[in-house]
């Protein structure tokens, strides 16, 4: 056991650490933005599935890396705009079409993966993504090459928390946002419209579940393969709980939930082999599961989460 | 008067066949306050939902200072300055009383500009007099507090015109008189302000002049108010004399419910402690007390939703065992409950279904364990006639009806099985004049059949009008009983306070 005690204050474990929380962040903040809006979007895995796709093949067949990352934003954008066609304009079931969303999703990928790259028995992969080390920053030690010697995307992830909280608190935009989620009606008489503002609440967190897909398959994985979302999505909707809702809390909960992960991925490989891996992935999936159970108690959803706003009703 | 803030000229509206609106005429100067007057369901919500772009009119027009408008949506009624506050606040629980009131306002590049939201607050706080901690969620303020941010939200867009749609419901007369001060300074200042109410002293005491609206037409105008009659008011507004209900004289009979040292565990709000009291047939007993002094907990006790600690209980001579609503009702008792829509009624069923929901199971509504639905249709369509009561049919959903609709529907299906003892909680708040002398006279018709009547209220004059005793409650005891004919409105709110023991 001592080399797992050993191996966790190691700098690559730091690192490692960072890079499984990216695609969790960005999917998490997704999340939040359309959830405070009031709309669960459990069409998260297939979003995310289906971007990572689009990316990969845009940045294979082009390739650009950067236009990948913008087709998976995109594409992921544009998964929100149809969640929200269902469940904002046409006022539908959230649980029913998130899942819809994923399933279709999910098989379209699937479907296009094979059409493009037909058959293959090694994956196709790319040239991903390069660790892009920050001048100065990255000589600090351990925190250096640990957080700074990180790819542009995370980067991104990092400066994405404290604008989705810029956003979200203290722009008039994030304000609607809040006040869609929590009492729609009392918007409504505001003049603010609740239909555009979810719309659009649910489209930029679309193209944050986009570009944590385009982080799978270009910078972590370098190829597309059929689980490389993995549960990512479901997770994410648990740290949005387990973050309370708030994009620092919910950027917290990926960071713990990539620890977890993390840890176990060094306990598969430090020798510990007369316990069968599989043993060791669920682990993440347990502490998030005991998590939940201690620390999300008291929290509260904001209050229009899952309800339609139709302006006739009362 | 100057020329009209608002006027609204020939407003006609109607869902499917029923006529909401027809033809009213309505305006508003500047520094005025105009009561808008009628029964539940006379059309007045709607018409200011039209005024506030809710709804789009059939015909009819709109002028805001002589000039006409379009008023599509909320957010024209707030360019035109025309503001209002719902019975139903909109506000958001967890955001911050400022937040509340920077929805929807641009801020200056793209942020939220706090510091012209606060400067903006102070204004209206020391102009109007209104004044709330903008840093509170709104969750932490009290219901007198959120409507005064509602009206604050209001000022804060610059509405001109103020629309208060029965404000007074949810307010306690202390806080009454508050609103009433800062409405008063606002209209002193210019600002219009039509006042929605069926509290027939409220709108005497407030408005320069009021329009009366019946069956969605104007029914009559009333330019002075204050010295005009509350009788004649009442008189426009059902279009007929309203005659207080008589009681007769009565002797009444045995003991039919008796509790004898009933206390009860801290479960639901104040405890009930040590209390014993007996109502006997033919006769009303009154509950009056501030709210929260353990009314709750009798209502439950009685209903049987919570067994007592320690106590009995017996009703027409048999003690009561296992105190479920259930064996309650088999010994005779019938209960109208506080809240009619979640205790009350099951409001996404039909109305058919709520009206047997109290005796589903038993022998008159199911046969060899099924429900039998001829005789569940039956009885409601022949409650509905027989009541009065105001629906589509017995399959309507039951949260379609209104409040008085849907008292008379809790009243109907507990007299259908005469009750030797009947509870009822607040039974006629919220409703207008002609539904609770309805309500009311049912009481007195049962009373003269001989059941016998716990009501709960905070209507004092009510509880004197229908009782024939009247007992307070203080702190979950009781603090005296005096009868309807040694009680007066000082006498009881003295013992509300607790300052008179027993009598």
């Amino acid at each position: 056991m001592s080399v797992v005690f050993e191996q966790i204050f190691q700098v690559g474990f730091l690192a490692a650490i960072i890079r499984i929380a990216t695609p969790l962040a960005f999917a998490t903040l997704g999340e939040m933005f359309s959830e405070r809006a009031g709309v669960l979007n459990l069409g998260i895995e297939g979003i995310m599935l289906l971007s990572a796709m689009a990316g990969f093949t845009a940045a294979s067949l082009s390739g650009n890396l950067w236009l990948g990352v913008l087709v998976a934003v995109l594409v992921g954008a544009l998964m929100g705009a149809l969640h929200a066609l269902f469940t904002v304009a046409l006022g539908l079931s959230q649980h029913v079409c998130g899942i819809g969303v994923t399933l279709f999703s999910s098989g379209l990928a699937y479907f296009l993966y094979r059409l493009i790259f037909g058959q293959q028995s090694v994956p196709p992969s790319i040239d991903g993504f390069k660790p892009v080390p920050i001048p100065l920053l990255s000589d600090i030690p351990i925190l250096g090459p640990a957080v700074f010697s990180q790819f542009t995307l995370v980067y991104l992830a990092i400066i994405a928390i404290p604008l989705a909280a810029f956003v979200l608190y203290r722009t008039p935009w994030g304000l609607s946002v809040r006040m869609v989620g929590e009492n729609p009606r009392a918007a409504d008489s505001a003049g603010v419209s609740v239909i555009a503002t979810r719309f659009q609440a649910v489209i930029l967190g679309g193209a944050l579940m986009g570009l944590a897909g385009a982080f799978l398959t270009m910078a972590q994985f370098n190829a597309f393969t059929f689980g490389v979302v993995s549960g990512r999505g479901w997770v994410a909707i648990a740290l949005v709980v387990f973050g309370r809702w708030d994009p620092w809390r919910s950027a917290g909960a990926a960071l713990l939930f990539a620890f977890v992960d993390a840890l176990q991925l060094r306990m598969q490989a430090s020798g510990l082999g007369h316990i069968p891996y599989e043993a060791f992935l669920m682990l993440p999936f347990i502490f998030t599961i005991v998590a939940m159970a201690f620390m999300s108690r008291n929290a509260v959803a904001p209050s229009a989460l899952l309800k339609p706003f139709r302006r006739e009703e009362r | 008067m100057s020329a009209p803030l608002i006027e609204m000229r020939g407003i006609t509206k109607s869902f499917g066949a029923v006529k909401a609106n027809e033809a009213v005429d309505l305006s508003v100067a500047p520094g005025e306050i105009l009561g808008l007057l009628g029964e539940n369901g006379a059309g007045k919500t709607t018409l200011m939902n039209v005024l506030f772009g809710a709804y789009a009119p059939d015909a009819g027009e709109i002028l805001v200072e002589g000039r006409p408008v379009a008023i599509h949506n909320s957010a024209d009624a707030l360019a035109a300055g025309i503001g209002m506050v719902h019975q139903h606040f909109h506000l958001a629980p967890r955001l911050t009383v400022l937040e509340n009131l920077l929805i929807g306002i641009a801020g200056k590049s793209g942020r939220i500009d706090r510091a012209r939201g606060l400067a903006r607050l102070d204004e209206i706080s020391r102009q109007y007099g209104l004044s709330l901690d903008p840093n509170l969620p709104v969750s932490a303020l009290s219901v007198g507090e959120q409507q005064r941010l509602e009206i604050i939200k209001a000022l804060f867009r610059g509405a001109r015109l103020l629309i208060l749609d029965e404000p007074t419901a949810v307010l306690a007369p202390s806080e009454v008189d508050g609103l009433f001060a800062a409405l008063r300074s606002m209209a002193a200042q210019g600002l219009g302000i039509i006042f929605i109410s069926h509290k027939l002293n409220e709108v005497r005491a407030l408005t320069h002049r009021c329009v009366v609206l019946r069956h969605g037409k104007v029914a009559g105008r009333v330019d002075d108010p204050a010295s005009t009659t509350s009788a004649e008011m009442a008189k426009l507004m059902c279009g007929h004399e309203i005659v207080p209900p008589v009681k007769q004289s009565s002797t009444p009979g045995a003991s039919v419910l008796t509790l004898d040292r009933i206390s009860t565990s801290a479960h639901a709000g104040t405890p009930l402690r040590d209390v014993s009291l007996f109502v006997r047939a033919g006769e009303i007993l009154g509950i009056a007390g501030v709210s929260g002094n353990g009314q709750r907990a009798l209502a439950d006790v009685i209903s049987g939703m919570l067994p007592p600690k320690a106590g009995a209980m017996t009703i027409a001579g048999k003690a009561v065992a296992q105190f479920s609503p259930r064996e309650l009702q088999t010994l005779g008792l019938g209960r109208i409950p506080e809240d009619r829509m979640t205790t009350g009624l099951v409001t996404n069923l039909p109305l058919a279904d709520s009206m047997v929901l109290p005796r589903i199971g038993t022998e008159v509504f199911s046969r060899k364990g099924l429900l039998n639905p001829a005789a569940i249709r039956a009885f409601a369509e022949q409650q509905i006639k027989a009541y009065d009561i105001r629906c589509p049919g017995p399959m309507v959903r039951a949260g379609a009806l209104s409040g008085g609709n849907l008292q008379k529907v809790l009243l109907a299906r507990e007299l259908a099985f005469d009750p030797k003892v009947l509870i009822v909680s607040q039974p006629t708040r919220g409703l207008d004049i002609g539904a609770a002398r309805f309500i009311q006279e049912k009481f007195l018709a049962m009373r003269a059949k001989g059941c016998g009547i716990i009501v709960i209220g905070e209507d004092l004059e009510e509880l004197l009008m229908l009782s024939d005793r009247i007992a307070v409650m203080y702190e979950g005891r009781i603090a005296g009983t005096l009868p309807s004919a040694d009680a007066t409105v000082a006498r009881l709110g003295l013992m509300m306070t607790g300052a008179e023991g027993h009598a």
